[in-house]
């Protein structure tokens, strides 16, 4: 029997469940060899409520959304945090640093009506999760990794180094030399430094490595003449979830 | 008495979610809306505080599927407040980076989203066996348009490498070759995809309804030019609000726009009955293969014209790959000075016209934020079409009418999750 999977999606924007859908044909075609999608609402009309594993996108920002997802928690065996917004709250978060009126009145200004809406948080605030699938986007790579693993009953890895061991693999400049912020040092690595690769600097998408070594970031920091002010800002887009529970 | 009672809880195969509810007595319409529940993300007041250099990086995170199209509206928006000038290399880039994700993006609607349900399928995935060939190309087609997309910003989900006043990183001259290459071969792919359209039968129906989409008189307009309507002279993107006119109904979740009738559609057929003769040969000729003629009344022919746009995408792609090997890709660096000032940023998303507009102070930091999506334009679109088809329809079976309710909706290949502006109204019930 080939384990049933089912894909939900909370507050995001679905471009991970897309990126699924854009595994390389193979891919995709070995995927649907070794597993049974049986409920992917942006995908397929078929919905079953019988599924073994479960991948979440998304945050959880609406009182509405919590017993959706306990519901989902007690009928999968495996539950997967699918990308930033579900496994770290990601850019959602970013409302967090108001009060939900504040906010409102922001983008409604008068019209702003009684919503339903909470400061929004990670899946594993609301549930236990088994497994992350990690990046903004998730890294479909590291999807079927984890489908691999899970298939073969190991559990998977995910590093946890920052993303400047792998951005000097990727031979990039670092952007602090460019007079850049970055949160590459202590960010959780597996995305082969793509932002840097890209032109860019990291905004710490795939959260926190497990021991950040803050004094380090201090260092790098005074190095380049810059404050912690000017890190937090960048850092704030991914990770208010963690900043604000500190 | 014959009573139908219909109650489509999220509607499948569409980005987002959005319901359908329909209630009928001995042939009469007692309650029939189409609803949008999507959750409210409040990124206008998330932008708010920013600084310009993350401002598109955040923005692209309203919509996974046109994210590239959230990015680009928002770097123009930026740079008009900023009055930033751009080099022809960067507006050739941008257009190319642009063209990748409508590729993308109508292989995903017209193929794997929309087709299944001409041929009788509940998804792709049950084609992958009945059409094999067609499910390969399609995504054959979509990997190019990824390939296409990572070779100039790095990645197509959230693109990293365009920036306000230009590009942080360049394409590689070798990779655009090799691509040109994949995109001359990628029109068998797309008369197929022509041929199997062809032999879909797509609704009879038709609505006349006001038609808006960008118009340039230089191209065919994805990211560029005026607001163009069916009924009034374009206006410049400035005067945007006057076109949306936002307002709340009680019956419905999501804010609706209308401008000189009671509502108006965005989408690829408001592009082409818009601007078709500015479409390139193998556009229109396509056109011509699959009966489409400006102006079409008929929202199902939605998903059509987007395949006709396939064609114009890919020439075009081709054509700019060529003006940007002949001239040679220069290291161009970026020179942004932020200034206080308001701009409004639009561009055609696969599914229509997209707005944003912010205000900046002198560090360029962001004070306010707008943006209006296609979706939400379309949503009192959506439910005028259904008032008038349904009507039509009530003597066929449940499952009939379901499928071509969820067909309706599902040609404006809607896109709900970038809800900017969804309210939360109480339905009497």
């Amino acid at each position: 029997m080939k384990p049933k999977v089912a894909f939900f999606d909370f507050t995001s924007c679905e471009g991970c469940q897309l990126d699924v859908l854009n595994l390389t044909g193979e891919e995709l075609l070995d995927l649907l060899a070794a597993v049974d999608i049986v409920n992917f609402r942006e995908a397929i009309s078929r919905r079953d409520e019988d599924y073994d594993i479960a991948f979440i996108e998304g945050s959880i920002s609406r009182d509405s959304e919590i017993p959706r997802l306990q519901k989902i928690r007690s009928q999968a065996k495996i539950l997967v945090a699918l990308g930033a917004c579900a496994c770290i709250g990601g850019v959602n978060c970013l409302k967090n640093h108001l009060t939900m009126n504040e906010a409102l009145k922001i983008v409604y200004g008068d019209d702003a009506k009684q919503f339903d809406t909470i400061p929004a948080r990670p899946i594993n605030a609301v549930v236990p999760v088994d497994a992350y699938v990690r990046g903004c986007p998730a890294q479909t790579g590291e999807l079927v990794k984890l489908v691999k693993a899970l298939l073969l009953g190991k559990k998977p890895e995910t590093p946890s180094y920052p993303v400047c061991t792998e951005c000097k693999m990727a031979g990039n400049i670092c952007v602090y030399e460019l007079g850049k912020t970055c949160i590459g040092p202590v960010t959780r690595a597996g995305c082969g430094a793509i932002c840097v690769t890209g032109g860019r600097q990291c905004w710490g998408c795939r959260g926190l490595v497990d021991e950040p070594n803050i004094n380090s970031q201090e260092e790098i920091l005074k190095k380049y003449g810059l404050t912690p002010a000017q890190v937090i800002e960048k850092f704030k887009i991914y990770n208010t979830y963690s900043e604000v529970k500190k | 008495m014959t009573q139908v009672n219909i109650n489509v809880h999220y509607v499948t195969r569409i980005e987002g979610h959005g319901n359908l509810i329909l209630n009928a007595k001995d042939g009469k319409i007692e309650k029939l809306l189409w609803e949008v529940p999507e959750s409210p993300r409040l990124f206008e007041a998330m932008l708010v505080g920013r600084h310009y250099d993350d401002v598109h990086h955040i923005a692209s995170r309203i919509c996974g599927i046109c994210s590239i199209a959230h990015t680009t509206a928002s770097i123009q928006a930026t740079e008009a407040a900023f009055g930033v000038k751009l080099s022809e290399q960067t507006v050739l880039l941008r257009k190319l980076l642009y063209h990748a994700e409508m590729l993308e993006s109508h292989v995903l609607h017209t193929v794997m989203l929309a087709a299944p349900d001409f041929l009788g399928a509940e998804s792709v995935i049950p084609l992958a066996s009945t059409h094999p060939d067609v499910v390969i190309l399609a995504l054959r087609l979509k990997k190019l348009a990824y390939n296409l997309a990572e070779a100039i910003a790095e990645r197509k989900t959230h693109p990293l490498s365009c920036v306000v006043g230009g590009f942080a990183k360049f394409p590689d001259p070798a990779e655009l070759k090799a691509l040109r290459k994949r995109l001359v071969d990628a029109y068998a792919d797309l008369d197929i995809v022509v041929g199997l359209f062809k032999t879909l039968k797509v609704p009879d129906f038709v609505r006349d309804t006001e038609y808006i989409a960008l118009q340039d008189p230089n191209e065919y307009a994805f990211i560029s030019g005026k607001i163009a309507s069916s009924d009034t002279v374009a206006v410049p993107l400035t005067d945007y609000r006057k076109v949306t006119n936002e307002f709340v109904v009680p019956q419905s979740t999501a804010k609706y726009t209308k401008h000189k009738r009671d509502a108006y559609m965005v989408s690829a057929l408001s592009r082409f009955n818009l601007n078709s003769k500015q479409l390139s040969f193998k556009a229109k000729k396509a056109a011509k293969d699959l009966g489409l003629v400006a102006p079409n009344y008929n929202p199902y022919m939605i998903t059509v014209a987007q395949v006709v746009e396939l064609f114009h995408v890919v020439e075009d792609s081709i054509n700019i790959i060529d003006q940007l090997l002949t001239k040679g890709i220069k290291d161009e660096p970026v020179n942004v000075k932020p200034k206080a000032g308001t701009g409004v940023g639009a561009v055609e998303a696969p599914r229509g016209i997209l707005f944003h507009e912010y205000t900046y102070d002198a560090n360029g930091i962001i004070t306010k934020a707008n943006c209006i999506i296609p979706t939400n334009q379309n949503h009192n679109n959506i439910q005028k079409d259904l008032e008038a088809l349904v009507p039509k329809i009530l003597n066929k079976s449940e499952a009939e009418i379901t499928l071509m309710m969820e067909m309706l909706v599902r040609a404006y290949d809607p896109c709900v999750s970038c809800s900017t502006h969804a309210l939360k109204v109480e339905i009497k019930r």
